[in-house]
C-alpha cells in the first residue's frame, strides 16, 4: 500500500508555497522564473496525485499539457529576459518599471 | 513512520526521501544567492518530483519530467545565465521595498495554512471523466497516448499551434533591431575591444554585467559599451 494522497497534497502545497514566496522575495528575474517552475511542478504533483486517487488517466494527460505549456512559456520568457538584459545589463525586476501604469 | 504515512516500509522510505529532496531543492532555489546554484537546486527538485511520479504510477510523466524539465528547460536557464553573465550575487542590501520580504513570507504561510485546512475536507467531487482508468489494461504510455489522441485531440492540436507561436515569438524577441544596428554603424561590440565594466551603467553591483562584453559576436547596444546607446538606461542606483 502506497503513501496516502494527503501526504502528496501536503508536499505539493509546501512546494507551491516555497515557490510563491520565492517569486515574491527574489529580485533576480531568472530566479523568479525558476520559482514559477517550482509552482508548476507543485501543480503537476497535485494532478498526478488526484489521477491516482480517482483512478483516472486524465490527470496525467493534464500534466502532459502543463509540461508543454511550461516549455513554451520558458522559451518566450527567456527571450524577453534576454532582450531586457541587452538593453540594461545587470537589471533586476525593480529596474524594469517602464511598463507600470 | 509507516503508521503515520499508512504505507509499506519501502513506499514510505521512498516518499520521505523524495519529499526531503524536493523541499530542500525548493528552499535552495529560493535561498541561493547565485542563479547557477538556483538552477542546480531546481534540477534536484525536479528529480525528486520525478521519483514521486514513479511512486504514483506515472512512469511516462517521470521520464518526460527528467527529459524535458531537467534536460531542456534547466539547460535553457543555464544557457541564458551563462550567456548574459548574470551569475553575480544578488545585491540584497539595497532593497527598495524593505517591508516586502516579511509580508511576502506571511502571505505565503497564510496561503499554505489555508490550503492545508481545505485539504482536510472531502476533495473528489463532480463526475468522473471518461478518458479511462489508470488500472485498465495496457501500460502507462499506451493509456496516456490513447487519452491524448482521442479525448484530448483538440487540446493536443492547439498545443502544437502554441509551440509554433512560442518559437516564432522567441525568434522575434531574440532578433536584433535593425535601427540600433544602423545607429552604431559598424558593429562596435567586438568581443575583445572593451574591458569588463567600462561604461557599464550597472556599476553599483560588483561586476554588474561585465561578462556581457565577452558574448561572442554581439553587436547590439549595451554589449560593447557605446555610451550614447546607454544614455537612456537610467538604472536605479542606491
Amino acid at each position: 500500500m502506497s503513501v496516502s494522497a494527503s501526504w502528496y497534497l501536503t508536499l505539493a502545497a509546501v512546494l507551491f508555497t516555497i515557490g510563491a514566496i520565492g517569486l515574491l522575495i527574489r529580485r533576480n528575474v531568472l530566479v523568479m522564473f525558476m520559482c514559477v517552475e517550482l509552482m508548476l511542478n507543485a501543480a503537476n504533483l497535485t494532478f498526478v496525485t488526484f489521477a491516482r486517487r480517482l483512478n483516472d488517466i486524465a490527470g496525467q494527460t493534464a500534466v502532459f499539457f502543463v509540461l508543454v505549456v511550461a516549455a513554451a512559456e520558458v522559451v518566450v520568457g527567456l527571450g524577453i529576459i534576454v532582450s531586457i538584459y541587452r538593453r540594461r545589463p545587470g537589471a533586476t525586476a525593480d529596474d524594469v518599471h517602464g511598463m507600470k501604469g | 513512520m509507516t503508521c503515520v504515512l499508512a504505507a509499506t516500509i519501502p513506499d514510505a522510505i521512498t516518499f520521505v526521501i523524495a519529499a526531503a529532496i524536493c523541499v530542500l531543492g525548493a528552499l535552495g532555489v529560493v535561498l541561493a544567492r547565485n542563479p547557477v546554484h538556483s538552477a542546480l537546486m531546481l534540477v534536484m527538485t525536479l528529480f525528486g518530483v520525478a521519483v514521486l511520479f514513479v511512486e504514483e504510477d506515472a512512469q511516462f510523466l517521470a521520464a518526460v519530467q527528467v527529459i524535458v524539465y531537467a534536460g531542456a528547460i534547466v539547460v535553457l536557464f543555464l544557457f541564458v545565465i551563462m550567456l548574459l553573465g548574470v551569475d553575480q550575487k544578488e545585491a540584497i542590501q539595497r532593497d527598495p521595498l524593505p517591508a516586502q520580504r516579511p509580508v511576502a513570507i506571511c502571505v505565503g504561510i497564510l496561503g499554505l495554512v489555508e490550503v492545508l485546512l481545505l485539504a482536510r475536507g472531502r476533495w473528489p467531487s463532480g463526475a468522473r471523466s471518461v478518458s479511462g482508468a489508470i488500472g485498465s489494461p495496457g501500460d502507462n504510455v499506451g493509456l496516456i497516448g490513447r487519452s491524448i489522441f482521442t479525448t484530448y485531440l483538440l487540446a493536443f492540436e492547439v498545443t502544437s499551434a502554441l509551440l509554433v507561436v512560442a518559437v516564432v515569438g522567441a525568434v522575434v524577441l531574440a532578433r536584433r533591431p535593425r535601427r540600433a544596428l544602423g545607429q552604431n554603424g559598424a558593429p562596435t561590440g567586438e568581443p575583445g575591444d572593451s574591458e569588463p565594466g567600462d561604461s557599464e551603467p550597472g556599476d553599483s553591483e560588483p561586476g554588474g554585467g561585465g561578462p556581457v562584453d565577452s558574448e561572442p559576436g554581439d553587436s547590439e547596444p549595451g554589449g560593447g559599451g557605446p555610451v550614447d546607446d546607454l544614455a537612456d538606461l537610467e538604472v536605479t542606483g542606491p
